[in-house]
């Protein structure tokens, strides 16, 4: 087991209500990607969503990616999940190539090390917001009883405490949406990447979410969100525009 | 990620498609029960049409008055002698092959008792007949044994005779009148239904010297004749043809063997073996498309699910693990319904076919659960192996 995963078991519990994570933001490159290609085959054209990306995160760090729509963000961030694979270039988190690395050791990496959240949210609709929150913690071979506690403290985190035994179609959007990052959170990840996590918010709700992104990344995580809205990318530290699959101005 | 935590993700994720696992449960129990009731239906022709002949008696000769031509048929007309009590005291007797033997006397009459008639088949017989037709007796007891030229006037009745004379009543030791004879029930026959197109149910059985004057015959109907084995009858036979011709001087008796007619019969439990497993692969087939269908329909549907979960940590395995232990649970309930459905369905067809042996082979039952079980987890798995095996992204999006 690398040695951040041990540290997010052993650390002790924050304000947060989940397990802290390594605590010197800004000191090392958490993930470095060199010229990164990913190119679709549509019919007999090829279109480039991303063609030579080049960026380095640091850890800790706080950051928006911005850009008009198809500019190739939501790619991007797919690609930094492990939830899809570049075409070409490399991909470096914590300093190993994920190009190199498994299927089950890429799994893992999802697992333990990267927290999620989406722009439609994805929970399961046929379990309950503590359920949902469970699910990391069901795969990564958690017990049951300690599932259920560190469940209720994410959920707690998020002010979700009363709504834990709703199913997300008794939630609302926004609720939905902190139950998604209560999931996100639970294994105590390093880094939290979230696309238009606020897109389908309204505004009140936006600022609840953006407080949790805000939060978290103040207890050490690194966060990287998509976003349109240039008041929600205020909020992070730097942040990169794309236009056209690729970087055209970073700040 | 432990059995019990696996099965109970599964249930949830079953609970959680109300309908669509009722479907899937549907789909595998119809076509589980539908191999059951029909390989019920074609085991039970089967074993009702060789109980059939079974019930003949098997190591039995039939001795016939008259010739029969090569051709198979019956000369009309013709002299022939008539076939005795003598003779058949002769063939009892005489060949040390046969075991047992009866005389069969036969006529309509109209019997009488507690004010009511009806007509009714008369068999004249011996004590002997019982234990060559494998005659079961519910109460009382069969004609009594002793010299078969007695004459006497007992009778015993089929049942249905014995419940539309008396009734629930008890007819043993009750007077009856057969034509102008009386006659006292000593038995009544078990019941029988019909056995090849006749209704052991409906006949009564009297003394065979009683039943020859009762009818005016001078002739025999038929004598049957036990031997030990299959092998005997052909001895038995050529004893039985020899010992008749020496008695009546000439050779004018038929002889018939069960065994032509077995061989016939062999080739048709055959077919009917044939078709039951055509049957059965059929119903399994169908059944077997219908899981396939059910479990494709299913994972499609869910491959953002899959998506989800391989986003969220869960490994290929573990992905495949959560469908087989699915794709288990629905084709165990659904094997456990079909087979209550299809026992329901053969227990309400028996109940209206009461002497019809309906009962599904085991082969059936086991090869139908084994198909829908394996259908399903290959079908569950398949595809969800192959949406597994995805980076998340596309499975996400699902196309
Ligand atoms: N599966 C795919 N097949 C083909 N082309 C794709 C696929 N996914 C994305 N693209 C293309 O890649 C480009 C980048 O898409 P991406 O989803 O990353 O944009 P985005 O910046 O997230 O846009 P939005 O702001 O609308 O979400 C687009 O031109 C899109 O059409
Ligand atoms: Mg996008």
């Amino acid at each position: 087991m690398e040695p951040s995963t041990i540290d997010c078991r052993l650390s002790t519990l924050g304000p947060l209500g989940f397990p802290g994570i390594d605590l010197i933001p800004g000191v090392v490159a958490m993930i470095e990607l060199k010229n990164l290609w990913r190119t679709y085959q549509v019919g007999d054209s090829e279109v480039h969503a991303l063609h030579g990306v080049d960026l380095d995160i640091a850890r800790g760090d706080y950051l928006a990616v911005i850009g008009p729509s198809g500019s190739g963000k939501s790619t991007l961030l797919n690609i930094l999940g492990c939830l899809d694979r570049p075409t070409a270039g490399s991909y470096a988190f914590d300093g190993r190539d994920v190009g190199q690395l498994s299927d089950l050791e890429r799994t893992q990496l999802r697992q333990n090390q990267i927290g999620f959240v989406f722009q439609f949210f994805h929970l399961l609709a046929r379990l309950t917001a503590q359920g949902n929150v469970e699910l990391p913690m069901l795969f990564a071979g958690v017990s049951r009883a300690e599932r259920r506690t560190r469940a209720a403290e994410a959920l707690a985190s998020v002010g979700l405490s009363d709504r834990a035994h709703h199913r997300p179609d008794q939630l609302s959007g926004g609720q939905r949406q902190r139950v998604a990052i209560a999931r996100a959170v639970v294994m105590g990840p390093g880094l939290v990447l979230a696309d238009e996590p606020t897109g389908n918010l309204d505004r009140a709700s936006a600022f609840e979410v953006m407080d949790l992104l805000d939060a978290m990344n103040r207890r050490g995580q690194t966060v990287v969100l998509v976003t349109h809205d240039p008041e929600v990318a205020g909020r992070a530290r730097n942040t990169v525009r794309m236009d056209d699959g690729e970087i055209v101005e970073r700040s | 990620m432990p059995l019990t935590e696996l099965v109970a993700f599964a249930i949830g994720a079953l609970r959680g498609h109300r309908l669509r696992t009722f479907l899937s449960v549907a789909g595998v129990a119809v076509g589980i029960a539908a191999v059951v009731a029909l390989t019920a239906l074609g085991e039970g022709a089967r074993q009702y049409v060789v109980q059939e002949f079974s019930s003949l008696g098997t190591n039995l000769l039939i001795v016939i008055p008259g010739k029969v031509e090569t051709t198979g048929m019956m000369p009309f007309g013709g002299t022939t002698n008539d076939l005795t009590l003598d003779d058949y005291r002769a063939v009892a007797t005489r060949i040390p092959l046969v075991v047992e033997a009866a005389p069969l006397a036969t006529g309509t009459e109209v019997i009488r008792a507690e004010g009511r008639s009806r007509s009714v088949a008369v068999f004249g017989t011996t004590a002997e007949l019982a234990r060559v037709r494998r005659l079961v007796v519910g109460s009382g007891r069969f004609l009594p044994s002793g010299d078969s030229d007695r004459g006497g006037s007992e009778v015993v009745l089929g049942l249905k005779v014995a419940q539309e004379l008396f009734g629930a009543v008890s007819p043993l030791g009750k007077v009856v009148r057969i034509g102008e004879w009386r006659f006292r029930v000593v038995g009544v026959l078990a019941p029988r239904g019909r056995s090849l197109g006749f209704d052991f149910d409906d006949i009564v059985f009297i003394p065979v010297r009683t039943s020859m004057r009762m009818f005016n015959r001078s002739s025999l109907f038929r004598i049957l004749v036990e031997v030990g084995s299959e092998g005997n009858l052909t001895p038995a036979k050529k004893a039985v043809i020899e010992l008749l011709a020496e008695r009546h001087r000439t050779e004018d008796v038929t002889v018939i063997t069960q065994d032509a007619v077995v061989s016939t019969f062999n080739s048709v439990f055959n077919v009917l073996t044939l078709a039951l497993v055509a049957i059965a692969s059929v119903s399994l087939t169908v059944a077997g498309v219908g899981i396939m269908n059910v479990m494709l329909v299913a994972v499609a549907e869910r491959r953002r699910e899959i998506g989800l979960l391989k986003a969220l940590g869960a490994t290929t395995r573990q992905v495949l693990a959560v469908f087989i232990a699915e794709a288990s649970v629905l084709s165990s309930l659904g094997g456990a319904l079909g087979l209550a459905v299809g026992w329901l369905s053969i227990r309400a067809f028996v109940q209206v076919y009461p002497t019809f042996p309906a009962a599904p082979p085991t082969w059936a039952v086991v090869a139908s659960l084994v198909v829908s079980l394996g259908v399903g987890v290959v079908f569950g798995a398949v595809p969800a192996r192959r949406a597994a095996k995805l980076d998340p992204v596309q499975a996400l999006v699902g196309r």
